[in-house]
């Protein structure tokens, strides 16, 4: 077990690394850099380009020198300092501008990952137990509406719902009133009076998943022959159902939990944008259509750190969960 | 309810399949059905991804005839019409009588407080509909002269037009647009599958065939790309591409983008494959007997799973289709001038106008919808037809 986890962490570190390198590229790829996008902008606005400070900046971002070094520059700074870099477009430094974000979308996503769970494996076990229900073409024809409906577009279509027969206002995470405030009771109920929007446009698709993923996993285990001993020697059906197939069923859930994370990611960047939520996803695309790179650098390289730990950590949980994969180890 | 129409089915198919390897049998020879046959007759069952194939079928169609399905060129510009709704067409006239399709004469009002118009019927003049109407002269693929449109009215736009879908703000028809942007949408899908098939198929094959460190080394590199959040990724790819670039430019490169990650499912169908089959008996008959590795995997192996790729390949078709208008609706993978159906979302995303005109949305989110929808009905049906000799 404890070689397990050491193993894991030991492949994890390369992996960090390799995502830190594809970051950087991606920051290096938009022709000009950083500072000649900034000098040109601030004579655009007609300021005065401050010498002294682009000799420091030039400095501290290794500008010029070759890529490795600038590479090693950035990566020390963040790693050794904390230090992410200056954002060019709110004049500000990285690290006061990103945390808050990050973190409403972290707690966004892993709700959205907990209420999808809540749902679809109760769902899937029905769908499973009493196949060909009315309750199973549902869940079916859910699926396909969920594949086939792109996240966005479902929130477009919620937005437009709700604003032209309510008069609720459905963008943001916040009551206007509470925007900037501390953290307060009240700031907490009224993110939850916003944040079931996004939650059930996040959750539909990877719910429908979740269902069609448990249903066809429970079918196959339900015609194994311990489940018909078990049957035969009297077990209520309840506890049949949900002590042993389900729990092997549902192994999927946890082993592929870094996908779904990955993709829930994905999705939230791309409803918060539409629904302009105060997460990663619209200040990543403002640092990106303004070529802030060390802004979109940072929310590319945190959200895919935070991916890989999250996967695992959930690596860690079957091990857990599962006996089985406990015992080869 | 899929699986409820097959069972409903499966009695009369199967008559079909009786009678063929009788005929076979009666003429003397030993009854045969081939490989793809079985297939053919398990893909048959899955009614409803036959009707997708036909759905599918009919918009790749329309993307390579749109200049003949498009009333209208899709950049001009009906400065009468701006934002007008989709046109009504009947088939009762104002007296009650049964007719063929036609619609009323449009006339245009300018509402004195908000400055926008608004279209009402004239029921005194009628247009027919015709098929194959001719009208102007247009060159189909830049190619061929050509007077016939699928579709039109007897008389000229400048009397009256015909917008099937509405116009958008600036007054193109929609439905021309959107006839044009199945072109960029359904290819960008297209040529995605066949860059990650390439791709999957190599590196997958050689991490199945070989095993060991390759396999384990293409194995990390799959699980890494598979972790990382891909819209952020392609966001920061794509915004990176230069402004200025021509539309081809930008529509090979958005593609490779998102081939980037599209290789891996390829990859793992083929891997496991390679893995389960290298263990077979005709592959080791076939080492036996002399073959060489590159016989043995073309001949012997690839055969046996090329049902299973095309099964996949139908499968992440719809995801690419979806990401390309994901990209592009947020203005980071094509942009006007190019029309796709991302770039026709992006045009409408503006919340107020879609209450305006919500027709500038619907039409091509329920193009996207639909063609994604028919993709992966039909990648479905292929999948449980992928493997014939498995029991039902």
């Amino acid at each position: 077990m404890f070689s397990y986890i050491l193993g894991r962490i030991a492949v994890l570190i390369p992996t960090l690394f390799v995502i830190s390198v594809v970051t950087f590229i991606i920051i290096q790829l938009p022709p000009g850099d950083y500072l000649t996008t900034y000098a040109a902008q601030l004579r655009e606005q007609g300021d005065e380009v401050d010498e002294v400070l682009m000799a420091r900046l030039e400095q501290r971002y290794g500008l010029g020198q070759p890529q490795h070094i600038q590479y090693i520059k950035w990566i020390s700074g963040i790693i050794l300092r904390g230090d992410w870099g200056e954002s060019m477009y709110y004049q500000k430094p990285v690290q006061d501008l990103i945390w808050n974000r990050v973190g409403l979308t972290f707690i966004l996503s892993f709700t959205t990952l907990l209420f999808g769970w809540l749902v679809s494996i109760p769902l899937g076990v029905y769908s499973a137990t009493h196949q060909y229900s009315l309750i199973d073409y549902i869940v079916t024809a859910l699926n396909f509406i969920g594949k086939g409906l792109p996240e966005f577009m479902l929130a477009l279509v919620i937005m437009w719902l709700v604003t032209s027969y309510t008069d609720m206002s459905v963008g943001g995470l916040f009551s206007p009133e509470y925007m900037n405030a501390p953290w307060t009771l009240d700031r907490v109920i009224d993110l939850l009076a916003h944040v079931w929007i996004p939650i059930v446009i996040l959750a539909v698709g990877s719910t429908a998943n979740g269902i069609r993923i448990t249903r066809a996993n429970l079918l196959d285990e339900l015609n194994k022959p311990y489940v018909e001993t078990a049957r035969a020697k009297g077990v209520k059906e309840g506890k049949l159902v949900w002590k042993y197939p389900t729990r092997v069923a549902l192994n999927p859930f946890f082993s592929t939990v870094g996908w779904s994370l990955a993709d829930l990611i994905s999705g939230t960047t791309i409803v918060a944008i539409v629904l302009s939520l105060q997460t990663t996803g619209p200040m990543l695309f403002t640092a990106l259509i303004n070529q802030d790179m060390f802004l979109a650098g940072s929310f590319i390289l945190l959200l895919s750190l935070l991916t890989v730990i999250g996967t695992l950590l959930s690596d860690l949980l079957l091990v857990w969960v599962d006996p089985r994969i406990r015992l080869e180890m | 309810m899929v699986n409820h129409i097959n069972q409903e089915n499966q009695g009369s198919n199967l008559d079909e399949e009786e009678r063929y390897l009788d005929i076979q049998q009666d003429q003397g020879s030993v009854a045969v059905a081939s490989f793809w046959q079985l297939i053919w007759w398990r893909y048959r069952r899955h009614r409803v991804a036959v009707f997708s194939t036909f759905v599918v079928l009919i918009f790749y169609l329309v993307a390579v005839f749109s200049e003949f399905v498009a009333p209208y060129d899709p950049e001009a510009k009906f400065v009468k019409y701006k934002l007008h709704p989709p046109t009504q067409i009947h088939i009762v006239d104002a007296d009650g009588a049964w007719r063929l399709p036609f619609i009323y004469q449009t006339v245009r009002e300018r509402d004195p407080e908000t400055f926008r118009n608004t279209y009402h019927e004239n029921t005194a003049i009628r247009h027919p509909i015709r098929l194959f109407s001719k009208g102007e002269e247009y060159q189909l693929w830049g190619e061929v002269s050509v007077t016939t449109k699928l579709f039109g009215l007897d008389v000229p736009h400048e009397e009256q037009g015909f917008f099937l879908l509405g116009t958008d703000r600036l007054g193109r028809d929609m439905f021309s647009r959107v006839s044009y942007g199945a072109r960029l949408s359904l290819s960008i899908g297209l040529i995605g599958v066949v860059i990650s098939l390439i791709l999957g198929v190599l590196l997958g094959g050689l991490s199945g065939y070989y095993g060991g460190t390759i396999d384990n080394i293409i194995q990390r590199i799959i699980e890494f790309l598979r972790s990382i959040p891909s819209i952020p990724l392609w966001m920061g790819l794509s915004a990176a591409l230069p402004p200025a670039w021509p539309i081809i430019y930008v529509y090979f490169s958005i593609t490779v983008i998102l081939s980037l990650i599209g290789w891996t499912g390829m990859a793992r169908v083929v891997r496991g494959k390679f893995l389960q089959l290298r263990e077979e008996e005709f592959v080791m008959a076939a080492r036996f007997a002399g073959s060489n590795e590159l016989r043995i995997i073309l001949r012997h192996m690839l055969p046996s799973f090329l049902s299973h790729i095309i099964a996949t390949m139908t499968l992440s078709i719809p995801t690419m289709i979806l990401s390309e208008t994901a990209l592009s609706f947020l203005g980071l993978g094509l942009r006007a001038p190019a029309i796709s159906w991302g770039v026709l979302l992006q045009e409408a995303q503006n919340i107020s106008a879609v209450a305006i005109a919500p027709w500038t949305m619907v039409a091509p989110a329920i193009m996207v919808v639909v063609a994604v929808t028919a993709f992966n009905f039909m990648g479905d049906g292929l999948r449980d037809a992928a493997d014939p000799y498995a029991g039902l």
